[in-house]
């Protein structure tokens, strides 16, 4: 006599509960996607370089001293964030609004600096391809940190009004994850732009 | 009153007084917030499905007038911009706005009856991902209508599309317009991978699933991190264009080269993203009418996705006349042929299905199984393209337009109206005249072959594709008349499907809830659904719960009649990725206005960039961050915050 | 298959010689795939098959019979022609990638919107010439083929000689061909370039080398002195009107970015391969060469009645 499969589950969580729910699910393949944007920015960038003629670099030694510290900055905003994160989780409401007003002013100041960097540049966007690379890609970049903050923005007011626990929080972890990705990202093109022509790319 | 964090949810039967609280819950409001609100997945569905028709008849009659234009060595109907853009239109048109739409369509509608679920994971994702798709498609026809369509081919080489060669807004519209449609293709893809991963019914572990599930979501883990690579290829061509960038101009430094390769990175898993869902739906409805299981159920799931994997790694084909160094040609050759391998799985699989079954003979069943010699003719004509020194002589001739014909039309669009047969009666309630069927299958079959068998021959014989006229003497004349004669022979198949569907929606025979007997879930439903899908939830035991009783080799039964019953709220049930143990309530949205608003500022924003109107772009963004923000505001009902 | 120009499956060149066979047992291959297929399909479904969907229920639903070696025996049986395939691609690809060590001859071709730029190399620079859109080789020898791209991308397709390769801006892509026949081979662009790209045609002459050499004296000779008063009218509306593009080696017509008429007339095609040369057309293409072949980047020349017939008095000494 073959019996019926039935399930009964008990206690189920009712909607997201902390980092489980589809919400979180969703931005992670929003994240995915715009990973796979920047990886064919990058593409572009190794792909031109390696099949262009010589002198396509325009800058053989990038200058570091705005763009290193300012990469630091960005990574430590993630901290901060997830500084800010763990103050939902236990219930400190200051600590989140610390942690994400925090982000906020370190990612503010990372664009600030970026523009400030791109002003400084010898070259402008449409002087070659590989200044037209930085410009966009360095620009997407900024596109994505903008959107990134305007995410702060909303999880520091939904705090402050109080909307979130340890239980009903799926939004900031999943805007917290948003930042994340906008900081690591900025490591790959940091690493590209900056990096490879020390180590002798484009030459 | 506090929503509990936690709850055991109620097991039981269905009832008169449940179905009356789940239609309130889920019932789309009427009036205009239910029409531009909606969030139901069958309406959403069904919405994609009738515009994906209307583009393909667009596209069909682009592809009339070049068939005229073409039957006669030195046709005058056309200029040679006209047939360019023509071309160019009926391309972008096809691939774009028809191939992967009507399978989004049907998928939208189909996934969570056959999940056995209330609705997709992401509602209003859903609905936006649908209006996109039309403000997208109504963007890039403006350009066409207005004389300024597409003129370089549905993909578009530079230095050709580029500003200098190019200066009417053609270019434009086509770049921001993929832009607009990459996103719709986007949020779409996220809520299949999501969907398929949280939202299937309690028991359909992952080797439960129906084909088009493993076809679809295998199509959209591909799209999701392919499609950024057209959008940016899209966008750098934008930008090059009209500020002066130079990606791709070699003047100064760029790479005309890199367009192909971001293109056809994108490109070549794109071909197998419009196909693969369709497979699956073969591979669901053609064991029904054979009365028996898919033969290798596994290995078709399993070689659903190498194909797709495969598909990555194979773009370069696209490419073999640029001058590309031997070793790297030889690469792409290679995995170019053994890419039939996994694609010829699904091929046996069928065949085997009607061997050792027992075919009923249906239309359904006419177009499912004919699609398997389209797909061979199609296949064979790829692997012969793909060995290099082959390639040499025949790309870029009509050889390549009859086999990518063949795939397109044999492996998409067949199935296609294949799934209109079958699943009408589901989503109308009424039967298709299966009289009228037998000759819409037949002139479709007869016509297309007609049109495309030929063509082989022709591009044999060296007729370069893309051209708008050619001399007398080539050799083609006859061929081409032959093609042109079956182009409109096809066309009035594809038409028969139209008035079919046009006449059974008013007259048509009653379906119940399951015409063809049939194993799957969606059957275990009313015809159409009610707008809750299922009242009670099922529990799935096998891959054919409706068959269990007749197969009767599972150690357990599935559970159709008694399972959850989830009416706390608009409700249905998360599971676990593999196994599908319920591990959640979800909770879903009412109908909203999110996405319609997000759209049209979307929209408003693409205007302004085609047009450059750095005003109206910054107002769009505010209101897109409005409307973006609007959406993503914490709501209590869906239990994304505290009440206070 | 002379019916068919731009048929490679009458192969009369090395490349394409290589490349023929295996294309065949590509299509043989193909072909009895297909039937197989068909057969199997056919008869699978006429076997057991019942008709009428009133039946579908009285119809049982079962499972049963060995479904999986239907698959691995079809995979293994797909897998011979397949492999076979392969091997034989990397065989013939190694022989006709080329190019030669030992080209007889190198060619430069620029692809135009919409005409090719042919220009023959010498180890002595007064041995240089350039022509256009019909291109004269020896048989019997490779000639090595340096493609650059003008504008946008072409592609130099001779069929009968040798596969496709495209013109791309920024580099220099490198083909050959070795006619075994001598013949008179067409040859088409082959990828999308605009509106014209129907329209783009050229011709491959392949001769004996003794006629080869006599071709390729000729061409190095500047045009003649015009000789009767009409050509000494068409010689100066030529210099002034059609060299602003063009050029003819001995005059003031020095232009290079339309094609080289010093010789114009040892061609049996115009524009690119679009109509003969006959004194009609030639009239006809002059006059008014939008209506031959429509956006073009030769402009109408309204000449009146007279000073046409002058120039075609002259141009007809361009042979």
């Amino acid at each position: 006599m073959t019996e019926v499969a039935l399930a009964q589950p008990e206690n189920l969580p009712v909607g997201p509960v902390g980092r489980h729910g589809v919400g979180y699910w969703g931005v992670a393949t929003l994240v995915a996607s715009e990973a796979a944007l920047f990886s064919y920015l990058l593409f572009a960038y190794y792909y031109t370089g390696a099949t262009a003629q010589p002198g396509w670099l325009l800058e053989i030694r990038p200058d570091l001293s705005l763009a290193l510290p300012n990469t630091i900055l960005l990574l430590a905003s993630s901290f901060v964030a997830w500084f800010g994160e763990r103050g939902v989780l236990n219930q400190h409401r200051g600590q989140a609004l610390v942690g994400f007003a925090g982000a906020f002013i370190m990612g503010t100041v990372f664009v600030l600096v970026q523009w400030f960097e791109w002003k400084a540049k010898a070259f402008s966007i449409g002087t070659s391809s590989y200044a037209s690379l930085y410009f966009v890609t360095t620009g997407f970049h900024i596109a994505h940190v903008l959107v990134g903050l305007l995410v702060l923005v909303a999880l520091f007011v939904w705090t402050a009004l109080d909307y979130f626990s340890p239980r009903r929080r799926l939004t900031v972890s999943a805007g917290v994850l948003y930042w994340h990705f906008v900081d690591i990202v900025w490591v790959f093109v940091f690493t590209t732009y900056y990096v490879t022509p020390y180590l002798g790319f484009g030459q | 009153m506090r929503v509990a964090d936690y709850r055991t949810p109620s097991v039981g039967i269905d009832s008169v007084g449940h179905e009356a609280r789940l239609l309130r819950l889920w019932e789309t409001a009427p009036g205009l917030k239910g029409f531009f609100g909606s969030v139901d997945h069958k309406q959403i569905g069904i919405r994609y499905i009738v515009t994906a028709f209307v583009l393909l008849a667009l596209g069909g009659i682009e592809a009339l007038v070049m068939r005229v234009q073409l039957a006669t060595p030195g046709g005058t109907l056309l200029t040679p911009e006209q047939y360019n853009q023509l071309f160019s239109t009926h391309g972008m048109t096809m691939i774009f706005l028809y191939a992967s739409p009507i399978l989004s369509g049907f998928s939208n509608y189909l996934w969570p009856l056959l999940l056995g679920s209330r609705d997709m994971a992401f509602p209003r994702l859903n609905a936006f991902g649908y209006w996109v798709y039309l403000a997208s498609a109504a963007f890039m026809y403006a350009g066409f209508l207005m004389g300024n369509g597409p003129n370089d081919g549905w993909f578009n080489y530079v230095p050709y599309a580029s500003r200098d060669y190019n200066p009417g807004l053609n270019q434009d519209f086509y770049a921001l317009g993929m832009v607009f449609l990459g996103i719709s293709t986007t949020v779409g893809a996220a809520n299949f991978i999501v969907t398929a991963f949280r939202t299937r019914a309690p028991g359909m572990s992952i080797n439960r699933m129906p084909i088009l599930i493993w076809g679809t979501l295998t199509a959209s883990a591909a799209n999701l991190v392919v499609v950024p690579a057209v959008s940016l290829a899209f966008f750098l061509l934008w930008l090059d264009r009209q500020f002066g960038t130079h990606f791709f101009d070699n003047a100064h430094g760029g790479q005309p080269l890199l367009w192909q390769h971001l293109f056809w990175i994108f490109g070549h898993p794109w071909v197998y993203a419009i196909v693969l869902p369709a497979m699956g739906m073969v591979s669901d409805g053609l064991p029904v009418f054979c009365r028996r299981p898919l033969v290798g159920y596994s290995l078709v799931a399993l070689s659903t996705v190498a194909t797709m994997i495969f598909g990555f790694g194979v773009w370069v084909h696209h490419m073999f006349a640029t001058g590309l160094p031997g070793l790297g040609l030889s690469f792409f050759s290679g995995a170019s042929i053994a890419i039939v391998i996994p694609s010829a799985v699904a091929v046996f699989a069928w065949l085997a299905t009607i061997w050792l079954g027992r075919p009923v003979i249906t239309t359904a069943f006419l177009f499912f199984s004919s699609m398997i010699l389209l797909f061979v003719i199609g296949g064979v004509s790829g692997f012969m393209t793909a060995s290099v020194p082959v390639d040499w002589q025949l790309t870029d001739t009509y050889f390549v337009v009859a086999h990518l014909h063949y795939v397109l039309i044999g492996i998409n669009v067949f199935p296609v109206m294949g799934a209109v047969y079958f699943w009408f009666p589901k989503l109308s309630g009424r039967m298709l005249d299966e009289k009228l069927g037998r000759w819409n299958f037949w002139i479709a079959f007869v016509g297309f072959n007609l049109a495309f068998l030929p063509m082989h021959l022709t591009g044999l014989l060296g007729m370069p594709r893309r051209v708008y006229t050619y001399h007398e003497g080539m050799g083609w004349d006859t061929l081409n008349m032959i093609t042109s004669v079956g182009s409109f022979v096809f066309a009035a198949g594809v038409l028969l499907v139209f008035v079919n569907v046009w006449k059974s929606l008013k007259a048509g025979a009653r379906a119940g809830d399951n015409p063809w007997d049939a194993p799957t879930l969606e059957w275990a439903t009313s015809s159409p659904p009610p707008p809750y899908n299922f009242a009670v939830l099922p529990t799935v035991a096998s891959r054919h719960p409706l068959w269990e009783d007749r197969l009767g080799d599972e150690p357990a039964l599935s559970s159709l009649n008694k399972g959850l019953l989830l009416d706390q709220g608009k409700e249905t049930i998360g599971t676990s990725a593999l196994d599908a143990e319920p591990d959640m309530i979800l909770e879903m949205p009412a109908d909203s206005y999110a996405p319609v608003l997000l759209t049209v500022g979307l929209s408003i924003l693409f205007v302004g960039l085609l047009c450059k109107a750095w005003m109206i772009v910054g107002v769009a963004i505010v209101m897109t961050a409005a409307a973006l923000l609007f959406w993503m505001w914490p709501r209590r009902q869906l239990l994304e915050r505290e009440p206070v | 298959m002379k019916s068919a120009p731009l048929a490679f499956l009458d192969a009369a060149g090395t490349r394409a010689d290589t490349i023929l066979p295996l294309t065949w047992f590509t299509v043989i291959v193909s072909v009895v795939v297909c039937l197989v297929i068909a057969l199997l399909l056919w008869v699978g479904v006429r076997r057991r098959q019942t008709s009428g969907v009133a039946d579908i229920r009285s119809v049982p639903v079962q499972r049963g019979g060995d479904g999986l070696r239907w698959i691995s025996v079809g995979l293994l049986i797909s897998a011979v022609p397949l492999l076979i395939t392969l091997v034989w691609t990397m065989v013939a690809l190694a022989k006709v990638a080329g190019p030669p060590r030992d080209a007889a001859l190198t060619l430069d071709v620029t692809g135009h919107q919409w005409w090719w730029e042919v220009r023959y190399n010498s180890a002595l620079p007064a041995e240089v010439f350039t022509t256009a859109n019909e291109i004269h080789i020896p048989t019997g020898v490779p000639v090595l083929v340096r493609l650059h791209g003008g504008d946008v991308i072409h592609s130099f397709w001779v069929p009968k000689l040798s596969g496709k390769t495209d013109t791309i801006p920024g580099q220099t892509n490198l083909s050959w061909m070795q006619a075994r026949l001598p013949g008179r081979y067409r040859g088409a662009c082959n990828e999308f370039c605009g509106s014209q790209h129907a329209n783009m045609a050229f011709e491959v002459v392949a001769e004996p080398p003794e006629d080869y050499e006599r071709w390729r004296a000729a061409q190095l000779e500047a045009a003649p002195d015009p000789t009767s008063q009409p050509q000494i009218r068409g010689l100066a509306l030529v210099e002034y009107r059609c060299g602003l593009c063009h050029q003819v080696r001995g005059t003031r017509a020095g232009a290079v970015s339309a094609p080289d008429l010093t010789h114009v007339m040892s061609r049996q095609m115009i524009a690119s391969g679009t109509v003969p040369n006959t004194p009609g057309n030639l009239a006809a293409w002059i006059q008014n060469a939008q209506a031959v072949k429509p956006n073009s980047l030769m402009p109408n020349q309204y000449l009146s009645g007279d000073q046409l017939s002058d120039v075609l008095a002259y141009v007809e000494t361009l042979k």
